[in-house]
């Protein structure tokens, strides 16, 4: 498989929250907008990165019955890494996303591709099986965000959208808001996963 | 198949009433008339624009998506109808189009049509509307047109006053407006007298059975009596309690519904049981003025469970068997 072909089953096929429904809890708990869900995604893109490159290093080291312990102390760096870089640069957006910067170290999406690819794969590899993964999870986070963002509080990225005496749809800034827009961005992305593996 | 005087041979039911969904739903909404009356006297022709409007927005929304659907939906059969017209009941009289519109996508959209159609939603369509209208929109959804105030006065509605300003601030307001739907409020729960008459009807002809109705009224009744009796100095009196609110409107027509409603007698017990006391907990206790609708969608998500403890009992089948 080469790699343009693994990048676009990595955003519609196998992306981690649409199509393997990995990491829900942050998905739909940190996209009240769209700066929210890029924010979180790429500081878990970095970690899932970062963790598949050492994890694929130490493959053969690390003894096969202590080897989840081994990810999770892996992976527990890289997120205070994040987590403390974050706060020293940006620091509003660390302090909205709060708790959900350190539990990045128990989102399962990264625990998985540790286990299930970086740790039987090569450096290059699991460099871009992180790389394209988390790249997916960013771009649902994104998409989820901006949904939110322009229904519930009428701007996007920050800019508003809509004249501001607008009556906005609370509703999808909230938890309920979180799991219908997740809802129907399924339905379509399952509809165009199924678009590409058809086409091959 | 028809039997034309020989022998019926075709699986049961064999004998039949000569229901039809459209039949029934009609059936319900014609009850409402009375209802729908004292809403239009009291409110003039913003109830009547708000119900025209719902109405024509979920049938509509209902034949766009029969019209882009592989499986055949009727969407003339008078449930889109019977969800609209429950909708504008619960929506204020000065509610705006666009929020008669959104509210009518959701009900048939996110209430109904993602389920699987009529008959496959977990949840009452209208309610569904109403809820995520009321969390989205809480300031238009909270501010109700005084009945017979046409120059455009808003108010709360006795049970937000309570809520807001205590116990003092509702003593002047009697028995009798409450019944006869003399206060603020949405198109459908100024009026207990006139869904009690309207629904009587749906008691005849066995549409809506006495269980839920009685146990719902009864659980509010008696648990906010109980509060009552404890401290009337802090507490509203339970007469109070069962004719403001939606709870008339909520225990005849929206907690009755056939599709999420219990089967069995037991369950229909418990189920009235648990809206009641959800209604009650939340009146009494909750940051939200009015818990009938959330005490209906919360029990709505038990109607499974309850069937399946509770199961319906079938013809025929030995005890012990």
């Amino acid at each position: 498989m080469n790699v343009k072909e693994k990048l676009l089953k990595s955003f519609f096929v196998e992306n981690p929250v649409t199509g393997l429904l990995l990491g829900l809890c942050p998905t739909l708990a940190t996209t009240t907008s769209a700066e929210n869900g890029l924010g979180m995604g790429l500081a878990t893109t970095f970690v899932l990165v970062s963790s598949n490159v050492v994890i694929s290093l130490l493959r053969n080291v690390i003894p096969n019955r202590v080897r989840i312990p081994a990810f999770i102390v892996v992976i527990a760096t890289f997120v205070t890494i994040v987590d403390m870089g974050m706060q020293a640069t940006l620091y509003d957006l660390h302090k909205t996303l709060g708790l959900f910067i350190p539990l990045i170290v128990v989102n399962c999406i990264i625990l998985g591709r540790a286990e299930a690819f970086a740790s039987k794969n090569n450096l290059w590899d699991s460099f871009l099986d992180g790389l394209f993964m988390g790249l997916g999870f960013t771009f649902s986070l994104f998409i989820l965000g901006s949904v939110r963002e322009i229904l519930g509080t009428g701007s996007w990225l920050g800019m508003a959208l809509v004249p501001g005496d607008w009556s906005t749809i609370l509703v999808f800034v909230l938890a309920p808001g979180a799991f219908l827009s997740l809802g129907f961005i399924l339905v379509g992305m399952n509809k165009i996963a199924r678009v590409i593996e058809g086409g091959k | 198949m028809e039997a034309n005087g020989v022998l019926i041979m075709d699986s049961s039911p064999l004998g039949r009433a000569g229901e039809s969904t459209r039949k029934i739903m009609f059936t319900v909404c014609l009850t409402l008339v009375p209802a729908l009356a004292v809403s239009v006297w009291m409110f003039g022709w913003d109830a009547v624009r708000v119900l025209a409007l719902t109405a024509v927005f979920t049938v509509g929304v209902e034949a766009l998506i029969a019209k882009f659907s592989n499986t055949k939906i009727d969407y003339l059969d008078g449930s889109a109808l019977l969800t609209g017209i429950l909708l504008a009941m619960n929506v204020p009289s000065n509610a705006p189009w666009w929020m008669l519109l959104i509210g009518a996508i959701v009900a048939v959209v996110i209430g109904k049509q993602v389920f699987g159609g009529l008959g496959q939603n977990i949840f009452n369509p209208a309610l569904v509307a109403r809820v995520f209208l009321l969390i989205s929109f809480p300031m238009q959804m909270t501010s109700w047109p005084l009945p017979g105030a046409f120059d455009g006065t808003t108010g709360a509605t006795p049970l937000g006053i309570l809520k807001t300003e205590g116990i003092g601030a509702i003593k002047t307001i009697g028995v009798g407006d409450l019944a006869m739907g003399h206060i603020g409020g949405s198109l459908g729960e100024i009026s207990a007298l006139a869904l009690l008459i309207g629904s009587l009807y749906l008691f005849y002809k066995k549409y809506i059975t006495w269980e839920i109705p009685v146990v719902f009224i009864g659980t509010v009744f008696v648990f906010t009596g109980a509060f009552y009796l404890i401290n009337p100095a802090q507490y509203a009196s339970p007469v109070f309690h069962i004719f403001t609110g939606g709870l008339f409107l909520g225990a005849l027509y929206m907690a009755t519904d056939m599709v999420t409603s219990p089967l069995s007698f037991k369950g229909k017990l418990l189920f009235g049981f648990g809206c009641g006391f959800f209604t009650a907990l939340i009146r009494l206790f909750g940051s939200y003025p009015e818990g009938v609708s959330f005490a209906i969608l919360f029990m709505n998500a038990f109607v499974p469970l309850l069937d399946r403890y509770f199961p319906d009992k079938k013809f025929g089948m030995v005890k012990n068997g």
